[in-house]
């Protein structure tokens, strides 16, 4: 429509300002460069202004910070490393970190596994109402956590809820899900499962519908079983995604917060900080003991230890899922 | 199949039949899928009492409506909280879609010094975990004089990194570099050339930004409890903490909250949730 609009006026001759030269390097090979630039930096300018006032600043400052004895009060005293040295001395920083290392790859590995296998079922183009059950999919994803974590909080209760019910029903001793770090480490990894393994599947999906129908064909030509054109078709051709999945889901699950923080209904965790976890360790000592120093080097140590993990993720599933192109 | 394929070879049965297991899971997973709703609904409808028998009552009762007066006397000013909701989700999600549409558009489609690193400037900003300049962030709208209003919400939240990554994204892809060149030799600037080929085009991409901005700032759960605390200002998700905290164990009482504060979502999900699976699967990162 617009582009009848714009053909249908007579050809002016090209703006006098129109600057770039060709025989310099682009530096966006895909620009269109008829068109004059440095427009660029204005429509680029609000993000920038916002994310260093909003953004980079904050973070900086907050780097700033952690080298002092620093609270709500008043207290700025520069202390050095101090609040490193015993945050690595704390224990309480080390059982949230193995919490939330606990409850991510209890979150993680099930929900990678769920999304490939219902991103499989969903590809087969055989399937009928395909529109309907990704739709379905979605639906968890809507829900904020805090909603999530009120049902699940009363599914998994220990005298009333479905689950020990059906443990019950079942012969079992009843399970303390609040209580007990295994079995809470479980409710709130299902949480995190529950919401996002529809999402990545769609994601998943999205990957597997851009892999060449060729190769199936070839496979099945071949004889290949249904597991083998899954495991060398599709695996392979889910490389990419699977690590953009990882790497999401580990600067996600690394951070995990909102569960706990409802299920325990405050800030310890639990009450010997059974599920406790790095970033709601940083907001009680943000939020409750008010020590701001003290909490910057937290969020300094996660910053440091998701860039970790995410690296170690992004080689690992390389190597992992299959054969190199 | 195998046998299939050697007696006939000319029949390419490019791929196996859908099996009942495949249906199968995909039931299982829409009742899982739905179910949490459901039982919202139902604890609400039925009182703390009714679900705490063995087994439980699995279908809605008469007392939602009971329940729903409750939260309103817990909480009288309920409404206002999912009004607050309204207004900070529609405000953040009109400034995301402006902000991120033209950015993104600079970073796909112009060429200016420095592009290059910028865009990976923003690639590395959306790596930064969130919670790292959260002290900072609060002391200053503490001198900004912002605490305790939704502007707190709204002015840090008006764009972000991902948006304008993922604008960058669809404008790549969708808008064709030959209609830009065609506008300017037709004398088009870049102003008119944004306004006339590439917003009609993202118009749909940008809806669905829209959304999931909208649907982030709904269900965002901290940030509000931190910097707000006086009941006129409350959001949906504040509100329903205020329950869970003012009554320790009144299941219904919450479940009530929380359903009235999903209900909204739920409802908008009925008229946009195909868009937002497409806007998904556009989004994913293939190969």
């Amino acid at each position: 429509m617009s582009q009848s609009t714009v053909s249908r006026r007579t050809p002016r001759p090209p703006s006098p300002w129109k600057p770039v030269k060709q025989s310099r390097k682009l530096s966006n090979p895909n620009a269109v460069v008829s068109l004059n630039g440095r427009w660029g930096y204005l429509f680029t300018a609000p993000f920038f202004v916002m994310f260093l006032i909003f953004g980079l600043a904050p973070i900086i400052y907050s780097v700033y910070i952690a080298f002092f004895n620093w609270d709500a009060l008043g207290t700025q005293d520069f202390i050095g490393l101090d609040n490193f040295t015993a945050l690595v001395a704390d224990d309480r920083f080390w059982n949230a970190m193995a919490n939330t290392f606990d409850i991510w790859l209890m979150s993680t590995i099930p929900m990678l596994i769920l999304s490939i296998s219902l991103a499989a079922v969903l590809h087969n183009p055989y399937l009928r109402g395909s529109t309907f059950w990704r739709t379905i999919l979605l639906v968890p994803n809507i829900t904020s956590v805090l909603a999530i974590a009120i049902v699940f909080g009363q599914l998994f209760g220990r005298d009333f809820g479905i689950i020990n019910d059906i443990i019950g029903a079942l012969g079992f001793q009843h399970i303390d899900f609040v209580q007990g770090t295994q079995s809470s480490h479980i409710a709130i990894a299902s949480m995190i499962v529950w919401r996002w393994t529809g999402y990545n599947a769609l994601i998943f999906l999205a990957a597997m519908l851009a892999i060449p129908g060729e190769l199936y064909e070839s496979a099945s030509l071949d004889g290949a079983t249904k597991w083998q054109q899954f495991r060398y078709v599709t695996l392979p051709g889910l490389r990419n995604t699977i690590t953009f999945v990882l790497i999401v889901g580990t600067i996600g699950g690394l951070q995990v917060f909102a569960e706990p923080l409802i299920l325990g209904g405050s800030y310890n965790g639990g009450d010997s900080g059974q599920f406790s976890t790095l970033t709601l360790f940083l907001f009680d000592q943000a939020f409750v003991a008010y020590k701001w120093g003290y909490a910057a080097a937290i969020g300094i140590m996660i910053t440091f230890i998701v860039a970790i993990v995410s690296i170690i993720n992004f080689y690992i599933t390389r190597k992992l899922a299959g054969e190199k192109k | 199949m195998k046998s299939t394929i050697l007696i006939n070879p000319n029949k390419k049965p490019k791929w196996h039949k859908m099996g009942v297991g495949g249906y199968i899971a995909l039931i299982i997973t829409t009742f899982l899928s739905i179910f949490p709703f459901y039982w919202m609904f139902i604890v609400a409808s039925n009182g703390t009492d009714e679900i705490s028998k063995v087994p439980p009552t699995l279908l809605p009762g008469p007392r939602f409506f009971t329940v729903v007066s409750h939260v309103y006397e817990a909480l009288p000013q309920f409404n206002q909280a999912l009004l607050n909701s309204f207004y900070v989700g529609t405000a953040i999600s009109v400034a995301q879609v402006f902000f991120s549409a033209i950015a993104g558009f600079a970073f796909a489609k112009l060429n200016f010094r420095g592009q290059k690193y910028m865009v990976l400037f923003v690639v590395l900003t959306m790596m930064l975990p969130s919670q790292l300049g959260i002290i900072p962030l609060f002391m200053l709208m503490g001198w900004a004089g912002l605490l305790n209003s939704l502007g707190a919400l709204i002015i840090p939240a008006l764009v972000t990194a991902f948006g304008v990554f993922w604008m960058r994204q669809v404008i790549d892809t969708q808008v064709p570099n030959e209609l830009l060149e065609a506008a300017s030799i037709d004398g088009a600037g870049v102003f008119r050339a944004y306004w006339n080929i590439v917003l009609p085009i993202i118009a749909q991409s940008s809806f669905v930004l829209g959304l999931f901005s909208f649907l982030a700032s709904w269900n965002d759960f901290l940030w509000p409890l931190l910097v707000l605390n006086s009941p006129e200002n409350f959001t949906a998700q504040v509100a329903v903490n205020q329950l869970k905290s003012s009554y320790a164990i009144d299941y219904a009482l919450n479940m009530g909250g929380a359903f009235l504060s999903t209900l909204p979502l739920l409802i908008l999900f009925i008229f946009v949730g195909r868009r937002l699976v497409r806007g998904v699967m556009d989004g994913a990162v293939k190969g």
